[in-house]
């Protein structure tokens, strides 16, 4: 996100901000250590979490604006860590994080952010913020409020792009079909733009796209919701 | 016979449950937000029936005539025998198979057709010539409108599927209204003496194994037909 | 081996992805099971509990799995039924091809069971000199053309109606035909006579039922119930994992197993065997034996953290909801198998190092965990696996690649400096592709990499 999509972090903040919150960033994370550990390098994602688990110590509610990410430190950190010293951290860690619209929408109770989106959209649901943490109400709650958009819904609106971390470079064969399926069921809907909670769905699903010419943008939920 | 094989197996299964499994509701209930308190019955979560005998017996013809099952509710024996009569003329039935049975015996003499019965005719391949099994069954099931029938209630095992129709009499106090109350039936019915088969049949012999595409008729009977009879017999 | 079985897997894979008719074809297949399903599970009053139950039952069995095959066992040789406990696969074949000898048989008729194909029966029996054959259609169908089931449920769903007919015209030398009863008339013709003949009928079990001694076979066909009439000798085949404890059980487990595999409210015939024919009864085998089936499900079975797999009943509804599944096909797994469960527990029953490539080739988008309806944590143990693989053997080059990036994590600010600099190379990448290494050539093969941004979130944090 920090490299490739700054601008989802900065719509996230100018939210926060709008709804009258203050935001820190901890320069000192740059990743969850979820690659690592989907790949079964345990130990290496640990020496990543470790530092994730120092400097987000506190009290704070913690938001990430990707559900997979989040996921990472709400469910598998406490895996990653159960029996170990960290192993109670860990769970309060887990406790006190939340994916951007869910904690929007169930710690905030805010759905209406006065954004106005006009255009036709078609919404992916990251996998992992779908069904690790089960959340599929709350962006469409969220996109139904923003003036002037449309909202879509695709064919088999629930099934993966195919992403998968490292499972997209292991075995891209696979993978590029799956985003082909799901780039064709968004195509489909005749939406100008495709947006999704998780970052990493829509660089495979836009890179899918440039590559066969297609005009659909892919667009963070949190870019949605922070233009005016 | 293999008691060593036997011991080994047991030996590794003894020293592999020695640490219990996460629970289901621990082991994923930190990944799944489904975390369900579990109720002491299956009845509570299973499709619902109605609790009245009329709402029962109309749920059966509805499931009955979604599976293809051809359901017949006729309020005596002569009904029966008037409808067996008729399927006798327009299917030209020429041999029957059956079994003895209070219940069944009026009805089967009344075809006037040549008769296997199962309890004269132990070779069960003989069947194949009948165009029709006549049996009697344990009960019936509203919930799913199935056929619950053993080898003791209905003639052995082949008579109710080799042959290309498959006639089911049953009275209304035989009508159950779900799957838990079926079994329940079948532990006590037969105690310890089970008989050795007993089948729960859902509709007519069906498949889809040709691009998924419904064909009935598979191996088992294409016909499954359910008389009904609304006075005990 | 461990090259030959991945590399097979990714080669097939490749060929099948690439088929778009082979795409289309499995969509359609599923089509009208999902709608189905989705309907019958609206009709459960709760479907969530009905499958938290079903698992609860299952760990209860499973965990105390030495005491209900206890049960089991003495129930079902009270009544005559002959027992067998094999330890592995060659002893189970042993025994049945000996049995055969003994009865003199010719023809052996069979309803579909997995496990048999998990212990290659059919090419055991045939190299003895017995006639096997295949009853239930889908397998009939894949046995003439020498194939694997391609499915756990539906073993033909790869095949159209055009290449079945062309299959029994050239195998049975029936007419043409483009009606897909036409055909299964044709298979019920052909096999009707095979019933009447076979000395021998072997089926699978669906359950075992610790309470009463009793085996459940669930089927459509009817074959299932002719295979253990008719011919003199029943032979049930049956891993030890599919002890359930009491016969009310079933209540639950029927309408959820046939709900979750085929979308029906349960499945045409459910039948129950607790023994061969008895002294009362009008018909059925004078013997029936039951061959119970270790074959490594004993070392899943120590595996506390993925015992649940065991929870499986075979109902297929994770293969069917797998996109991996239904864009490589069934045959790329190599495996009996297939789909998330199979790639769950073959390495535990044929080795990790030759099959950890399965738990790799996932996205792990969980839908499989999600329609489970024994709730196995499916997904979750494709990560086990991985894990378990690296502690066993990682891969050195990915180790020196994870512990870079780990290492590189602890500064950020070098990081941001570095895409900094490498930012205006991005557009240029395509062009040196050949001398890349491997996985961004895999992301390059199909996708155009994101951009890097002219300023990171950092960098904007820093000016406020
Ligand atoms: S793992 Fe679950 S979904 Fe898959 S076949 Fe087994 S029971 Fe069915």
């Amino acid at each position: 996100m920090d490299q490739l999509f700054p601008s989802v972090g900065i719509s996230v903040v100018r939210i926060f901000e709008k709804l009258g919150h203050t935001v820190d960033f901890k320069e000192s994370i740059l990743c969850c250590g979820q690659p690592a550990f989907n790949a079964g390098f345990w130990d290496e994602s640990r020496d990543i979490a470790v530092r994730v688990l120092q400097s987000l110590s506190g009290e704070g509610p913690v938001v990430v604006p990707s559900g997979s990410c989040t996921a990472m430190v709400k469910n598998f950190y406490p895996e990653l860590f159960r029996a170990r010293s960290e192993a109670a951290v860990a769970e309060q860690l887990s406790r006190r994080t939340f994916e951007f619209s869910s904690f929007l929408v169930d710690q905030l109770g805010v759905t209406d952010l006065g954004s106005r989106f006009p255009a036709r959209v078609t919404f992916h649901d990251g996998c992992h913020g779908l069904r690790e943490l089960q959340i599929k109400r709350q962006p469409r709650l969220l996109l139904e409020r923003v003036k002037d958009l449309t909202l879509v819904e695709m064919e088999d609106q629930t099934s993966c792009c195919g992403f998968g971390g490292t499972f997209a470079v292991k075995f891209p064969m696979i993978s590029t079909a799956m985003g082909e399926t799901k780039s064709a069921s968004a195509l489909s809907t005749e939406a100008e733009y495709l947006v999704s909670n998780d970052s990493s769905c829509l660089m495979h699903l836009q890179g899918l796209l440039n590559r066969q010419n297609k005009k659909l943008k892919t667009v963070h939920l949190a870019e949605v919701l922070a233009s005016y | 016979m293999n008691e060593g094989k036997r011991e080994a197996i047991l030996g590794r299964i003894r020293e592999a449950v020695r640490v219990a499994a996460p629970r289901p509701h621990e082991g994923s209930g930190r990944y799944d937000s489904n975390a369900i308190e579990v109720p002491q019955t299956s009845r509570e979560w299973l499709p619902s029936v109605p609790l009245d005998a009329e709402g029962r017996l109309n749920l059966f013809r509805e499931k009955c005539s979604q599976l293809r099952t051809e359901f017949r509710f006729l309020s005596g024996q002569e009904g029966a025998a008037a409808a067996l009569a008729d399927l006798r003329n327009k299917q030209k039935w020429t041999v029957l198979g059956s079994h003895h049975h209070p219940m069944l015996d009026p009805l089967v003499q009344s075809l006037g057709l040549e008769t296997l019965y199962v309890e004269q005719h132990p070779q069960s391949k003989s069947l194949e010539r009948c165009s029709v099994g006549i049996t009697a069954c344990d009960a019936l099931i509203a919930q799913t409108g199935s056929i619950l029938l053993t080898a003791r209630s209905a003639g052995g095992r082949a008579l109710s599927v080799l042959p290309p129709h498959h006639v089911v009499v049953a009275s209304v106090d035989q009508l159950l209204p779900d799957l838990p109350a079926a079994f329940e039936l079948l532990y006590e019915k037969y105690g310890d003496n089970y008989p050795s088969f007993a089948t729960l049949i859902t509709g007519p012999s069906r498949t889809g194994d040709i691009e998924r595409i419904l064909v009935l008729g598979a191996h088992g009977p294409r016909d499954l037909t359910i008389i009904l009879l609304g006075t005990n017999a | 081996m461990s090259f030959t079985f991945a590399s097979k897997f990714k080669i097939q894979a490749t060929k099948v992805t690439a088929d778009l008719d082979h795409r289309a074809k499995i969509r359609a297949a599923l089509k009208s099971y999902e709608t189905a399903r989705d309907e019958r599970k609206a009709q459960y009053q709760d479907w969530q509990a009905a499958r938290h139950g079903a698992a609860s039952i299952k760990w209860e069995s499973l965990n105390h799995l030495d005491a209900y095959l206890v049960d089991f066992v003495t129930k079902l040789s009270a009544r005559g039924t002959k027992v067998f406990w094999a330890g592995n696969a060659q002893e189970a074949r042993d025994y049945i091809v000996a049995l055969a000898k003994e009865k003199r048989a010719h023809t052996i008729i069979k309803s579909k069971t997995m496990t048999s194909e998990e212990i290659h029966l059919n090419e055991a029996l045939r190299q003895a000199g017995y006639e096997v054959v295949e009853s239930d259609l889908g397998e009939f169908i894949v046995q003439l053309r020498g194939e694997a089931p391609y499915h756990l449920v539906f073993p033909a769903m790869h095949l159209t109606r055009h290449e079945i007919s062309d299959l029994f015209h050239e195998k049975l030398h029936s007419a043409p035909s483009e009606h897909p009863e036409e055909l299964t008339m044709i298979a019920r013709k052909e096999l009707r006579f095979k019933y009447i003949q076979a000395d021998i009928g072997i089926s699978g079990a669906n359950f075992g039922i610790a309470e009463t001694g009793m085996i459940s076979i669930t089927e459509n066909e009817g074959n299932g119930r002719l295979t253990t009439a008719l011919p003199k000798v029943h032979v049930a085949l049956m891993g030890i994992e599919k002890v359930i404890p009491r016969l009310s059980d079933l209540a639950l487990f029927l309408p959820l197993l046939a709900t979750a595999g085929t979308g029906q409210q349960i499945t045409c015939y459910n039948s129950l065997i607790g023994g061969p024919r008895q002294s009362d009864e009008p018909d059925g085998p004078d013997e029936f034996h039951l061959v119970l089936l270790d074959n490594n499900r004993t070392q899943l079975l120590a595996d506390a953290e993925q015992r649940d797999a065991l929870h499986c009943i075979r109902c297929g509804a994770c293969l069917n909801a797998c996109p991996i599944f239904r864009n490589v096909g069934g045959h790329t797994y190599g495996t009996t198998y297939q789909g998330p469960i199979g790639s769950v527990i073959t390495p535990h029953l044929r080795g990790l190092m030759d099959w950890k490539h399965l738990s790799y080739a996932s996205s792990l988008c969980g839908a499989c965990t999600e329609v489970c309806p024994v709730k196995i944590n499916l997904h979750h143990h494709l990560l086990h696996n991985r894990r378990n693989a690296v502690a066993s053997r990682p891969d050195p080059s990915e180790r020196a690649a994870f512990r870079l990036f780990a290492f590189l994590t602890r500064y950020p600010g070098l990081v941001n400096r570095l895409a900094r600099i490498s930012r205006p190379l991005v557009p240029f990448v395509r062009v040196v592709k050949p001398i890349l290494p491997a996985p961004i050539k895999g992301w390059l093969s199909s996708r155009d990499l994101p951009k890097i941004a002219r300023e990171s979130f950092r960098d904007y944090w820093k000016k406020r």
